[in-house]
């Protein structure tokens, strides 16, 4: 059996373009909430003075991450502000001084044993690099460490014009493996497998290089079939298991971790900085010069835009991440997140997309799904209300990477419907566990 | 500063659109075309001409006057035209035509709900129409302009009746010399034509051989004439051009196949059995009823993995 996709222009036109590092902001504004599950409580306040590495929002409750300044300098203030998903959330606005001082707090943390490994790496703030943002340390936190058969390192990086995974595996590689050694040290790993796609010819014989002297290492190259990044997609084209519908990798005995995320924890394991800067790529048809670059976290999409040499004409849309799953920012005042791997300023051209026109029954969405959705159906029952059907076609399945809506001929907006319709199905279910438990009374 | 855009995702999209597809349609059956103004003069422009105008017209007044969304720009229109002029003898009066071309958009397509809501092939359900209303003329055949023969009996016609005397030779099948419907004569420029959109991915290969595999199947067990059963008649231009229209047949693989066969039997079953020397209109237009529940029965099945 083989898993659908589509082929997706690649425009790695940074692939080559050694990350350099930007120079600091006046300001930067780091919001309590870079990651999947509760925002971070922020623990500075205005006037306060911070530096580099220290921590000012505490995790709060098990899915939630640490975060950490991303300069030094003066708290501005601590502010409400909406993020990109539309939800309020606090954030810390610091105005840097220039000196980057270190925190006193930095120091490699002291590690014995697996519970202290995954403290580590809770302590550092770090979250899925890739763009999921879920915190790492609570991936690790497997409770039967002998269920883990192997860890796959997702390093397909699928999406258009993101390079920054890619310069990792050149830059640091030397991170990924002594990643890889500690999650065989901590957790007793055995079997890794490293999943590229093979348009990274450099990365890949990096990984291979290195790989030839580890045990337990494969890399494995993967067709350039947009989603190979894709957690389930993954698995099944590296490891041959369906992670069940509702599942976690771990049911199929796997763990899959970013092969950015993996480097940043062995980096931190070794001089003990947390997660405050991030590798970013700039490119789109707006920006003058593609490249990428270092920068703070929470460092203004602007800062970042003019720091890496400015735009060619006023973009039309700015993404965070790449153009089939990346999100459209309300304003260049956004900061750079956590798990922002990419800046994509388009100009009004690439921005533009074909009219919405009636659906021709093609096919297409259907027959490109990774999933085997249905998207055509689903729009079908969205529109007629039916939980029930959206059950039925198991739009929860769906991982909402844009496959269906990119070949789709009449540009219908399938993504969109089928969040909407994830979320009826959501009540839906809701209502009828009501239903039910009323019953019961 | 201007406002920036803020849309879902994905940003971008695939080049090909309803518009691109229906281009390519199009340039597929242009050879066809070609042909039957060769084989059949000039007067069977006029026939093309007349049912593309009054397609498009028809698309566009009917929106108008519903307040549609104006869909003429997807050309959906031109390729029903000229699909329904392939089906017509070239004798055919240009009223005829015209009314055939009124009743495939606005009665097919339209009344159901326009573009990719129809449940049947609007050319060929008009053609069908059109056997019903206009016997004679619709059966009238005219004698290739090219052709030194003096039949016009079309080869299946003449297949079905026995005369050997009139049955043309395959090359001259292969080349549409011979009388039959306009379009559907010339099984070089309709092979042309499908390779073309097979290539280009604007059909699969499922439907098409199928259809004609089961043709060419059953034509075998039941001793007749392969090649001149595949060639002869609009099986061909059936195959490739209308039933893999895509709203009014199944989208997936499977369904595609069981589509096809279908397709096929019905044919065989007609030419072979029936009083009609010529089934594919009526086996397409069968299937196209047929096609939900066939859609039901193959739709992909989500990958929800083994249980939990
Ligand atoms: S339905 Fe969901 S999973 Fe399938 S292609 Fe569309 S976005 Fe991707
Ligand atoms: S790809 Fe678009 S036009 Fe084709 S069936 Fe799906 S929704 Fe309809």
């Amino acid at each position: 059996m083989k898993l659908h996709g589509v082929r997706v222009p690649h425009k790695k036109n940074t692939a080559d373009s050694q990350p350099v590092k930007m120079a600091v902001p006046s300001t930067v504004s780091i919001p309590m909430s870079m990651h999947i599950g509760k925002p971070a409580k922020a623990i500075v306040k205005r006037g306060d003075t911070v530096k580099v590495g220290q921590l000012i929002g505490e995790a709060d409750g098990f899915v939630s991450s640490n975060i950490h300044s991303s300069v030094s300098g003066k708290v501005l203030k601590v502010d409400e502000m909406t993020a990109s998903n539309g939800s309020k959330v606090s954030c810390v606005v610091i105005e840097s001084d220039g000196k980057q001082e270190l925190s006193e707090e930095i120091a490699p943390p002291k590690i014995s044993d697996f519970e202290s490994f995954v403290a580590a790496v809770k302590y550092s703030g770090v979250v899925g690099l890739g763009g999921a943002g879920f915190p790492s340390f609570v991936k690790l936190s497997v409770k039967d460490l002998s269920k883990v058969e192997a860890v796959v390192i997702n390093a397909a990086e699928c999406e258009p014009y993101i390079t920054s995974d890619t310069r990792t595996m050149i830059d640091k590689s030397k991170y990924v493996f002594k990643g890889i050694e500690a999650l065989k040290k901590y957790m007793g790993v055995k079997r890794f497998v490293i999943g590229i796609e093979n348009n990274k010819r450099e990365a890949i014989h990096k990984m291979q290089e290195l790989s030839d002297q580890t045990e337990g290492v494969e890399v494995h190259i993967l067709p350039s079939v947009y989603p190979q990044g894709g957690e389930k997609v993954l698995v099944f084209n590296t490891m041959n298991r369906i992670i069940p519908k509702g599942g976690l990798p771990l049911d199929v005995g796997v763990i899959v971790i970013n092969v950015t995320t993996l480097s940043f924890i062995a980096e931190y394991l070794e001089n003990g900085i947390p997660l405050i800067e991030k590798c970013v790529t700039v490119d789109g048809s707006a920006v003058k010069e593609p490249k990428n670059v270092i920068v703070p976290i929470g460092t203004s999409i602007e800062d970042l835009l003019e720091g890496a040499g400015g735009l060619k004409t006023e973009p039309a849309k700015v993404l965070y991440g790449g153009p089939m799953m990346g999100i459209a920012v309300p304003s260049l005042k956004e900061p750079v997140l956590k798990n922002t791997n990419a800046i994509i300023a388009m100009d009004a051209k690439e921005a533009k997309l074909p009219k919405t026109t009636p659906c021709i029954g093609c096919g297409e969405c259907t027959n490109h799904c990774p999933f085997r959705l249905d998207p055509r159906e689903i729009a079908r029952a969205y529109r007629l209300n039916s939980g029930e059907d959206l059950q039925k076609l198991c739009v929860d399945l769906c991982m909402e990477c844009g496959c269906c809506s990119f070949v789709c001929p009449a540009n219908r907006p399938l993504v969109q419907t089928n969040k909407l319709a994830k979320i009826k199905l959501r009540e839906y279910l809701a209502a009828q566990k009501a239903g039910q438990e009323k019953e019961g009374k | 500063m201007n406002k920036l855009i803020s849309s879902v995702s994905p940003h971008i999209s695939g080049k090909r659109t309803t518009q691109t597809i229906m281009l390519d349609v199009i340039i597929a059956l242009l050879p066809a075309a070609i042909a039957s103004v060769i084989i059949f003069g000039l007067r069977s422009l006029l026939v093309i001409g007349v049912c593309i105008a009054v397609c498009v017209l028809s698309e566009f007044l009917f929106e108008k006057l519903c307040q549609r969304d104006n869909t003429v720009p997807d050309l959906s229109a031109v390729v029903t035209g000229l699909l329904l002029a392939f089906n017509l003898p070239v004798s055919i009066p240009l009223w005829q035509a015209a009314f055939g071309s009124i009743v495939a958009i606005i009665v097919v397509k339209q009344l159901f709900g326009g573009i990719g809501q129809n449940f049947a092939n609007p050319a060929i359900t008009a053609r069908i129409i059109m056997m019903t209303a206009f016997s004679g003329t619709m059966t009238a055949w005219t004698a290739p302009v090219t052709a030194d023969t003096v039949s016009s009996a079309t080869p299946l016609a003449a297949a079905a009746k026995g005369e050997i005397a009139s049955m043309p030779s395959y090359l001259t099948l292969l080349l549409g010399n011979h009388g039959g419907c306009l379009g559907e004569t010339c099984a070089l420029a309709l092979l042309l034509g499908g390779i073309y959109l097979l290539a280009k991915r604007i059909i699969s290969w499922h439907t098409p051989v199928a259809f004609i595999a089961t043709v060419a199947l059953m034509s075998l067990i039941c001793g007749k004439d392969v090649l001149y059963q595949l060639m002869a008649g609009g099986l061909l231009l059936g195959a490739f051009f209308m039933a893999t229209d895509y709203a009014t047949t199944p989208s997936t693989k499977w369904g595609k196949i069981i589509f096809g066969i279908g397709c096929g039997l019905i044919t065989v079953l007609i030419r072979f059995w029936g009083n009609l020397p010529e089934g594919v209109s009526f086996s397409i237009l069968l299937m196209n009823l047929l096609t939900p529940y066939i859609a039901k029965m193959t739709r992909n099945k989500p990958l929800v993995g083994g249980a939990k």
